[in-house]
């Protein structure tokens, strides 16, 4: 019993230390960015608004910002359009050279961001595509669809396929199929999947520094911003964003169909 | 082969089906006739599960012919073949209400509202779940379940009604009570009805026919009577009820000796030097009877109304025999006789 009581204290022990590290930054974070003090200074001297009113105020952080939503929720139904009908492909097709389309889908993990952007950026030149939200668009889509292709083809695994016979069987063609069982019984799946995508792209900030040019997104804006002045406006735009994905993340939880079940 | 009264609805022509090496069909015919109920019956492997996929249009045969009320129906999708199913796990949609899944097939059909509003409702008083409609699947239980996909096989008036082992998932007691309102119902709208299953208790319940399958071929059709009382070989002999079965040649017109020696007096044609089979059921046992066997208990069972007794007799032969439980149960090692009439014992 006593060595019972030790190991879960430990346990609890451990745990606390690892989240306290994980939470460490944001605890740095939220104060600064509430900080009465013109540069950063931790603890903070005092409460005051300045720096979210700076970033309200100032057009440039405020266009960064849509800049950002729009990519990334352009991001997401791109890489649905083409991830849902690859990871369909994937699961239910019996053609050759499956197995290395499979292996290849997630090869946008496996490339570094870096190199994946370099390459990008030769070709996009050629193609007067830099600068251009449309071609950031296609670059994250690239990095976002290996999330989609995952968490589909593990929806499509599980689905249970006689729900599809019995739907031919009352009399839907496979269109009607489609529309009125399938697609609507992979809800949670397409939810989580194109969440991912679009947390994928709006928080990316390697490809977008070759890319988007003039035109910034919130995370290059915010690297810029960290190169040629610091103060505590970058820690409550840190805040803004990490508010927003958080809020992305509830949306996946209670919609979506949670990584946990999908990882098989 | 064809069955009594009425013109054959479906006729199933030398379908056969291989998956790689395996042979899951091999050249099966039969017919099943305008509202009759026919059960495939057969243990698992044994390739019913095969050929009501091909009849319902969602495996392709290597070869044969599919045909429903005289046409052929064998090149056609599922969707248009105009036949109900309800599915081993039911198979209802999970995000769709009882009345959305019961009103699918008419959906599909372009039916207009109000028909369709009367046709749902029709269908569910019919399977007595009027008052759910608004229910989602997994907020039934498992008959509740049952009965909307039985509702929903039937709301559209299906030229046939196919059944794939729909009571397996039932506990006994609701198990009996959905087979006689499967029954009931399937007897009601004069449905030409297949109906799949291992258990021959159900098969012997509900069929006006069985087609008894093993290894991708039809072992027998016959009535249900037929089948237990008179069946074809060894097998069907064996899968469907209790049995005693022994070999042996027909050593006189009406005699068989079995091959362990002992000679039985029976009904049978069969000429002089024939090999047959013997099939004599263990309820068929009285104390009297032609035949005489004495023997010893070696196992005795108490079923409430028989007793199931175990009797090693002389010649090496081992019977199985149901008596009516009366008095005490013999126990193991007590000497018992018992004798079968010729009438009883079946040769084939």
């Amino acid at each position: 019993m006593r060595s019972l009581h030790a190991s879960r204290l430990l346990l609890i022990g451990f745990c606390a230390l690892v989240y306290f590290f994980l939470m460490l930054p944001l605890l740095v974070v939220f104060p600064i960015s509430l900080s009465s003090a013109p540069y950063m200074q931790f603890p903070p001297p005092g409460f005051s608004w300045q720096w979210y009113e700076r970033y309200l105020d100032d057009p440039q952080w405020i266009d960064s910002t849509w800049r950002s939503l729009y990519i990334g929720g352009a991001t997401a139904i791109l890489a649905l359009a083409l991830g849902v009908p690859l990871a369909f492909s994937l699961v239910r097709g019996r053609f050759f050279g499956r197995i290395v389309v499979d292996r290849a889908a997630l090869a946008p993990i496996i490339v570094p961001h870096i190199i994946f952007a370099v390459a990008v950026y030769g070709l996009f030149a050629k193609l007067k595509l830099i600068g251009t939200w449309y071609g950031l668009v296609i670059g994250h889509t690239v990095l976002a669809l290996p999330f989609v292709v995952l968490v589909i083809t593990a929806g499509l695994r599980d689905f249970d396929r006689s729900l599809e016979q019995a739907a031919e069987g009352l009399g839907a063609s496979r269109w009607q199929t489609l529309r009125k069982i399938t697609l609507p019984l992979l809800r949670p799946s397409l939810v989580s999947a194109g969440l991912l995508a679009f947390i994928s792209s709006f928080d990316e900030v390697v490809v977008a520094l070759f890319l988007a040019g003039a035109n910034m997104t919130l995370p290059k804006k915010m690297f810029d911003n960290i190169m040629m002045e610091i103060d505590p406006t970058i820690a409550s735009v840190s805040v803004i964003q990490i508010l927003l994905v958080s809020v992305v993340l509830v949306l996946i939880g209670r919609f979506g169909r949670g990584l946990k079940d999908s990882a098989r | 082969m064809a069955a009594r009264g009425g013109s054959a609805e479906l006729l199933i022509e030398g379908v056969g089906k291989r998956f790689g090496d395996v042979v899951a069909l091999d050249h099966v015919s039969l017919s099943v006739a305008q509202g009759e109920l026919l059960t495939i019956l057969g243990p698992s492997g044994s390739g019913k599960t095969t050929l009501l996929k091909v009849v319902a249009g969602f495996e392709t045969p290597d070869g044969g012919t599919v045909k429903v009320g005289g046409t052929d129906i064998s090149a056609l999708p599922p969707a248009r073949r105009d036949i109900g199913m309800v599915f081993q796990n039911y198979a209802l949609f999970p995000h769709l209400s009882v009345k959305a899944n019961v009103a699918f097939p008419l959906e599909m059909r372009n039916v207009a509202k109000p028909e369709t509003e009367r046709r749902v409702a029709e269908a569910l008083a019919m399977v007595e779940l009027a008052g759910y409609e608004a229910r989602l699947p997994k907020q039934l239980s498992g008959g509740q379940q049952q009965r909307v996909a039985l509702a929903r096989a039937i709301v559209f008036n299906p030229r046939l009604l196919l059944l794939d082992e729909p009571f397996g998932a039932l506990d006994r007691k609701l198990r009996e009570t959905m087979q006689l309102e499967v029954r009931r119902l399937q007897r009601r709208l004069g449905l030409t009805t297949i109906f799949i299953t291992h258990d021959q208790e159900e098969a012997l319940v509900l069929s006006d026919r069985i087609a008894v399958m093993n290894k991708g071929t039809i072992q027998q059709i016959a009535t249900t009577t037929e089948i237990y009382e008179r069946p074809a070989n060894d097998f069907v002999a064996d899968f469907v009820g209790e049995s005693n079965i022994f070999h042996g040649t027909m050593s006189a017109p009406g005699a068989v000796t079995l091959d362990g020696g002992r000679t039985l007096v029976v009904r049978s044609d069969r000429q002089a030097g024939a090999k047959v089979g013997v099939l004599m059921r263990p309820e068929r046992f009285a104390s009297g009877g032609t035949n005489q066997f004495a023997g010893e208990v070696i196992e005795s069972v108490y079923l409430g109304t028989s007793f199931k007794l175990r009797l090693a007799c002389e010649g090496g032969l081992e019977l199985l025999v149901r008596q009516p439980a009366r008095g005490a149960l013999p126990a193991a090692g007590a000497k018992v006789a018992v004798g079968i009439d010729p009438e009883a014992i079946h040769v084939f």
